[in-house]
């Protein structure tokens, strides 16, 4: 028996059904899924520069015979559309997976949109697995059904499924051909003249997925009590059996289509039919679309965020258990950029300079927090350079702080450069600080086109940043080091102060990237004043002596980068010299 | 078949900061209940969490598993990696459930830059809840690894589980690299000994 998370178990099924090729952009909370099939024998897997690349290599490889699996985060679907709505109308040659890791609660997204609509709109058959045994399972059995519907099919996630261990068995893997290739624009060669054709199949192909949903092993009907009978799937099928140990339930396992014949037999067994719904409304508008009945809550449940235990006993109008209110004097702990972060001396600068910030997704984002509180937007990935663009549109002509884009290396590659491209092309102005970091650090420091590692560790090319930027025109580049305070600050000025589109380049490695190399911890002297200059530049490795005010440095967290010192009026903050060059 | 006959699922909540080990503890409590044959369940978060956030895993374990949350209310055990952790998670306690806290305190970012207090008496306070506190660096020290912090607290929670001290010792044994299995189990009856004292 193994104990595995969904996105493990994904994994191990997708492979032992010969899936041996995979791509992804990584995301939370989709990532492990692509790092767990990348370490199995006799696969090949990519990280793909954002999701609608990596769902199109998919297509090729499925089109060209090969069971492929591609992973994103539910955001990721977003950009993926394009190639999945058309996708669904050229069916597959190989068996093709998709999978939608949605985040309720938003633990680590920006918003927390449901993938079943996607399935839904795109006629694409979607799996939702409760645990990982369930994930295991449908994912391996996707590649069979995905051939014989000729059909993608997408499994969803929640951040519950995708990062909980449950206990599974295991089995073997079974390699599979890759399928023969033959030429066939009909199927393949998606114009007018023959998409048209292949959406007659895509209805008729749906009407097949409608009958077989109805008496698939995938669906499970429990019969309890017949008092009250509930429609649920996902993590919220566990959430009832604890909340509702004698009700019935209908546990969906494919979430579209859904099995209308089935579920109005359910519902003429029981006396009132309940859907558990979580973040969206998808589940009880498509159950009630079916002309079944739903009965309300005695509470209704949360519309917005997870549902819990709790939450469906509450519904059910079932008494709370006691417990103590949270203290009222616990300080919040949000996240922060790592001690040592090369974007923090960014930041800094921006915030001096009282810039308009239009920011992007990773790390960095954290720059938005108090002390920093140096980001103006954060909307989607590569937005901060498309954005900047559309500040200095509206604001043209009048007298304005300076509009400033920031993105990462990887977000960069993701869609920033389309981005840039169009800045560039339209003649735009404005700033763009790209945050080479050398690693897509946010998800646990993955490679990228700019750092020129590959998920298989297989040689590769790192790409020029500068260049490519140059190549679109743009005259004013310069790369600094952001450790290098004064620099970053000459950079800055320059850049915001004439009327090009600049480019700057920052690049110095993330710190998790090198945790063995840490230098000494820097020191506070007795010139320390207690301004709290150092304070501000917000470093968790700094703080206040409750005593007299003085900066006090934790030896355990600082990674010696010096940052704080260049911000030091006194000198008081002792940068040791790094090991070895002590004496030299 | 399991070795242990239990009634209904137990639920226990770790907390602590990002980079605490709260996971690898979780990890290696989990593999401990499944060596006894046990269904479990173990949910953590990832993500902006990492970044020095808060964190909380949950252990589920029974004969059969649903949930892999815990609730307000619903924590038999709460183990918290730190202080002001353990007095956020209080509302998840079920009452007469067993609060574990490592003494240690560590300062939030709005605190460290004087945008918010640390919660005052807050040792006083969580033993009103019922705390028992661990001295769980000042342990690990003791042990030789002050890294171990986490498998101190581990131990100290084993005492008032029913699995065997020989199934805890191979698990983490299995789990931690080969130089430190010495005083990761060192580590572990430290924080043992203390929750029995």
């Amino acid at each position: 028996m193994a104990f595995m998370s969904g996105n493990e178990a994904i994994a191990q099924g997708a492979w032992e059904a010969g899936a041996h090729i995979g791509v992804a952009y990584p995301g939370t909370p989709s990532t492990e899924t692509m790092e767990e099939f990348a370490k199995k024998p006799d696969v090949y897997a990519e990280w793909a520069p954002n999701e609608k690349v990596a769902v199109e290599v998919a297509v090729g490889s499925c089109a060209a015979g090969a069971r492929v699996l591609a992973t994103m985060k539910h955001v990721g679907v977003n950009v993926a559309a394009d190639p999945l709505f058309t996708v669904s109308y050229t069916g597959v040659n190989g068996g093709m997976l998709v999978l939608a890791a949605d985040d309720p609660g938003m633990f680590s997204s920006q918003n927390e949109q449901d993938s079943r609509f996607y399935a839904h709109s795109a006629a694409i058959p979607m799996f939702e697995p409760s645990n990982s045994a369930e994930a295991y399972r449908f994912a391996h059995d996707a590649y069979e059904l995905s051939e014989r519907f000729d059909t993608p099919f997408m499994m969803r996630t929640t951040v519950r499924t995708s990062h909980a261990k449950t206990v599974i068995e295991t089995g073997e893997r079974v390699p599979v051909d890759v399928k023969p290739y033959e030429k066939d624009p009909a199927k393949w060669v998606m114009m007018p003249a023959f998409a048209k054709p292949r959406r007659v199949v895509l209805a008729a192909r749906t009407e097949a997925l409608k009958e077989w949903v109805e008496d698939c092993p995938y669906n499970t009907v429990e019969m309890r009590d017949a008092e009250i009978g509930i429609v649920c799937s996902g993590a919220a099928y566990e959430y009832v059996r604890d909340a509702m140990p004698n009700a019935s339930t209908f546990k969906l396992g494919v979430v579209w289509p859904l099995p209308q014949k089935a579920l109005a037999d359910f519902a003429s067994k029981v006396d009132a039919v309940y859907v558990i719904d979580e973040a969206s409304d998808y589940l009880s508008s498509h159950v009630k679309a079916l002309g079944i009945a739903v009965a309300d809550f005695v509470n209704p449940l949360p519309t917005c965020g997870e549902v819990s235990p709790l939450a469906i006993s509450h519904a059910f109008g079932k008494e709370l258990p006691p417990h103590e209110a949270m203290p009222n004097d616990v300080p919040g702990r949000p996240p922060a950029l790592c001690p040592g972060c090369p974007h923090r001396p960014v930041f800094k600068e921006l915030s001096r300079m009282r810039a308009i910030v239009t920011g992007d997704i990773g790390c960095y984002t954290l720059g938005a927090l108090p002390p920093l509180s140096a980001m103006d937007t954060t909307v989607d990935m590569g937005a901060s350079i498309s954005m900047a663009h559309g500040f200095e549109l509206a604001m043209a002509g009048t007298e304005h702080r300076p509009i400033v884009g920031v993105i990462g290396d990887s977000t960069f590659g993701h869609s920033g450069l389309s981005s840039l491209l169009g800045t560039a092309y339209n003649r735009g102005t404005g700033t763009i600080c790209i945050l080479d970091n050398r690693t897509t650090a946010m998800t646990g420091q993955q490679g990228n086109p700019f750092n020129g590692v590959t998920l298989q560790n297989r040689v590769s090319r790192e790409m020029n940043i500068e260049r490519i930027v140059g190549a679109l025109g743009i005259e004013d580049i310069q790369t600094v080091n952001p450790h290098d305070v004064d620099a970053v600050r000459t950079a800055l000025k320059a850049a915001t102060s004439n009327d090009d589109l600049s480019v700057i380049v920052f690049r110095a490695p993330c710190v998790l990237l090198d945790k063995k190399n840490r230098k000494p911890a820097c020191e506070v002297g007795h010139e320390c004043t207690a301004c709290g200059s150092c304070i501000r530049i917000g470093c968790p490795a700094l703080s206040r002596d409750e005593g007299n005010g003085c900066a006090l440095i934790d030896p355990d967290l600082c990674i010696g980068c010096g940052d704080c010192a260049q911000y030091c009026r006194f000198d008081a903050i002792h940068v040791p010299a790094p090991k070895g060059e002590a004496h030299a | 078949m399991p070795s242990i006959t239990m009634g209904e699922a137990k639920t226990l909540l770790l907390c602590g900061v990002g980079g605490q080990g709260t996971i690898l503890a979780s990890d290696l409590l989990s593999r401990t209940i499944q060596a006894a044959g046990l269904d479990v369940k173990m949910s953590e978060i990832h993500g902006m969490s990492q970044r020095g956030g808060a964190v909380t895993t949950v252990v589920r374990f029974g004969n059969e598993v649903h949930s892999m949350v815990c609730d307000e209310g619903s924590a038999d055990y709460i183990l918290s990696f730190e202080t002001t952790e353990a007095l956020r998670n209080i509302p998840f306690l079920k009452q007469g459930g067993t609060l574990l806290v490592n003494d240690e305190s560590m300062k939030p970012q709005p605190v460290l830059t004087g945008r918010a207090q640390m919660p005052e008496r807050v040792q006083e306070r969580l033993i009103g809840y019922g705390a028992k506190m661990v001295p769980a660096s000042k342990l690990a020290r003791e042990a030789g690894s002050p890294k171990s912090a986490n498998v101190v607290l581990l131990g100290a929670l084993a005492a008032s589980l029913p699995f065997s001290e020989q199934s805890w010792e191979e698990v983490i044994a299995s789990k931690v690299p080969p130089k430190t299995i010495e005083s990761n189990i060192r580590a572990f009856h430290l924080g043992l000994d203390c929750a029995r004292a």
